[in-house]
C-alpha cells in the first residue's frame, strides 16, 4: 500500500497521477481521491490532514478569496506550486494588476458573496512594479483593517501580506496560516447569525 | 444691522458675489437661507442655533446652488475645515468662493430650540474645540467668545466599544443600522460627499445593496466611512442629520483618531496640506501587514 500520510488530499487536485491512483482498477477516474482507495489509507490522510490544517476534513471547508497581484505575489503563488508546495486548497486566486487595484469594497463585497475568508498582497514596499502603488495600498488597506475591527468583523478573518516573486514558502505560510486560523472560527454566515440572526456585510 | 448683514450688503451690492450662503430665522429655528438681493441681506443671522455646516451647498454637485454665480459663505471654523477638505480635493478653486468666517464659541445640538448653550445642549463636536477662530477666511467678523462648555461622550464610548469582542461589537451595530432606512440623508448633508455618482448608486456591478436590509446597510456604512477617511471634517451633520439616530459621529470619530494615530493628519483648515489617502510615507505602520 502506498504510503499517503505525506501526502494532503488537496495536492490530489494538483498531482493526478498520485501513487494512490496506480492501484485502483478504475483508470478513467484518476483524479479522485487516492485516500478513498482503502479505509486504512482514508484514516491515514485524515490524522495527516489533521496534523497539517489542525480540524477533520468534510466537516466545514473554508472559503478563502485571495486578491493578489500579477508581479509578485502571483508569480510567488506560481512558484511554491511548481516547487510542489504542500498548501491548503481553499484558496481561490485573482489575479489583479497591482494590490492597488484592491479597492476595499472587493473586501467588503466578497464577505458579502459567502467568502470565510480573504487574503489581500502584492509587492513588498519599495518593489511595487508602478514605483508606488502598494504605498497607497498600504494607507487603504490600514483603514480598511481599522473599520473591519471596529465594526465587528473579526480581522482574522483577512490576511495582508507582502509576497514577492522568489518568496513560494512564504505564499504557502500565508495560504495555511489563514486557512487554518479561518477554520477555527468557522464559516462567517453562521457566527454572525449567533451573534444576531443577521448575515454579512 | 449686524456687521454680518452688513458685509453681505456690501458684498451682493458691489457685484463681487451673486449669493450669500448663510443663516436665517426659520418656522422652525435656524435654517440656511441664500440671499441674492442685496435688500434682502438683513435677515442674515448668527448665534449659537446656527449649526448647519453650509459648506456642503459650495459641492459642485449642487448645480441648483452653483448656477446662482459666485457665492461667499458664512461659515465656523468646523466648517471652515470643510471649505478646506474642498479645496484640497479640487472641487474648486480658492478664488471661486468667499468666505465669511465668524468667531463661534459653540452651537446647540437642536437648531430648533432654545439658543442657551449648556452641557446638556452643547453639540458634540464643539468637544475640544481648537478653531473658534478660522484661519482660511476672506472676511472674519464677530468677537471671541468664550470656549464652549466640554460634554462629549465620544471618546469613552468608543473605548468602550474597542474594549469589547469583534462579536459583542458586531450586535451592537447590528442592532443600530437595522433602523437605518437608506434615506441617504448622512450622504447628502456631508460637505464632503462630494463624487458626482455614487458608487452606492451603481447597479452595474452593484456593489451595495440598494434597499434596506442588513447586508446593504452595513456594507453602506463602511463604504461611505471608508471614503471619508481622512477628509471627514467632524461637523457631525450625518449623526444630526439622521433619521433614526444611528451614532455615526462614534465611527467618523474612530477613524478621525485613527488617521491621526497612523498618519499623523488632523483635519484642518489649510487647503495645501495634500490629503492622506492621497499621499503615502514610506514609513507608515504596517503591523497589521504579514
Amino acid at each position: 500500500m502506498p504510503d499517503n500520510s505525506d501526502t494532503a488530499p488537496g495536492s490530489s487536485l494538483t498531482s493526478p497521477s498520485s501513487p494512490g491512483a496506480e492501484k485502483k482498477k478504475d483508470e478513467i477516474l484518476p483524479l479522485k481521491s487516492p485516500a478513498a482507495a482503502e479505509t486504512l489509507a482514508l484514516d491515514e490522510a485524515v490524522a495527516g490532514w489533521a496534523a497539517n490544517f489542525g480540524s477533520k476534513p468534510y466537516g466545514f471547508e473554508p472559503k478563502v478569496l485571495a486578491f493578489i497581484c500579477n508581479w509578485c505575489t502571483y508569480t510567488g503563488a506560481d512558484l511554491a506550486g511548481t516547487s510542489r508546495l504542500k498548501m491548503a486548497p481553499n484558496v481561490r486566486i485573482l489575479r489583479l494588476p497591482c494590490s492597488s487595484r484592491v479597492s476595499p469594497l472587493f473586501v467588503i463585497k466578497a464577505f458579502e458573496r459567502g467568502a470565510d475568508g480573504v487574503i489581500v498582497s502584492g509587492c513588498h514596499p519599495g518593489d511595487c512594479h508602478y514605483s508606488t502603488g502598494n504605498y497607497y495600498t498600504r494607507r487603504r488597506l490600514a483603514m480598511l483593517h481599522e473599520l473591519l475591527n471596529f465594526m465587528g468583523i473579526d480581522t482574522h478573518r483577512v490576511t495582508f501580506s507582502w509576497v514577492s516573486a522568489s518568496e513560494g514558502g512564504k505564499w504557502q505560510q500565508v495560504v495555511n496560516d489563514t486557512v487554518a486560523r479561518v477554520r477555527q472560527l468557522g464559516p462567517l454566515q453562521s457566527q454572525q447569525s449567533n451573534a444576531t440572526g443577521r448575515y454579512l456585510p | 444691522m449686524s456687521e454680518l448683514s452688513e458685509l453681505a450688503q456690501k458684498l451682493l451690492g458691489d457685484g463681487s458675489v451673486k449669493v450669500v450662503i448663510g443663516y436665517e430665522e426659520g418656522p422652525r429655528g435656524v435654517r440656511p437661507v441664500f440671499v441674492t438681493d442685496p435688500a434682502q441681506a438683513g435677515k442674515l443671522i448668527f448665534d449659537t442655533r446656527c449649526v448647519q455646516n453650509l459648506a456642503a451647498y459650495l459641492n459642485p454637485r449642487r448645480q441648483h446652488v452653483t448656477k446662482l454665480g459666485k457665492a461667499a459663505v458664512v461659515v465656523k471654523g468646523c466648517d471652515a475645515r470643510a471649505v478646506a477638505g474642498l479645496i484640497r480635493e479640487c472641487q474648486f478653486k480658492r478664488d471661486d468662493v468667499v468666505i465669511i468666517a465668524v468667531r463661534c464659541g459653540g452651537v446647540v445640538r437642536d437648531p430648533a430650540k432654545s439658543p442657551e448653550l449648556s452641557i446638556e445642549t452643547v453639540a458634540d463636536r464643539c468637544a475640544g474645540c481648537e478653531v473658534r477662530e478660522p484661519k482660511l477666511f476672506d472676511h472674519l467678523i464677530g468677537t471671541l467668545p468664550p470656549r464652549p462648555p466640554q460634554s462629549s461622550q465620544r471618546e469613552d464610548k468608543i473605548a468602550e466599544l474597542v474594549a469589547m469582542t469583534p462579536a459583542e461589537r458586531w450586535a451592537f451595530w447590528s442592532d443600530h443600522f437595522e433602523r437605518c432606512i437608506r434615506c441617504n440623508a448622512c450622504r447628502e448633508v456631508c460637505p464632503m460627499c462630494f463624487c458626482v455618482q455614487c458608487t452606492a448608486d451603481k447597479s452595474r456591478p452593484q456593489w451595495i445593496e440598494s434597499s434596506p436590509t442588513p447586508q446593504g446597510n452595513r456594507a453602506w456604512q463602511i463604504m461611505r466611512i471608508l471614503h471619508q477617511a481622512g477628509r471627514c471634517v467632524d461637523c457631525l451633520e450625518c449623526e444630526r442629520a439622521c433619521p433614526a439616530d444611528i451614532p455615526l459621529g462614534l465611527i467618523a470619530k474612530y477613524v478621525a483618531q485613527a488617521v491621526e494615530r497612523r498618519f499623523d493628519y488632523k483635519t484642518c483648515d489649510d487647503p495645501l496640506i495634500p490629503a492622506p489617502m492621497g499621499s503615502f510615507s514610506t514609513d507608515d505602520e504596517q503591523e497589521f501587514i504579514q
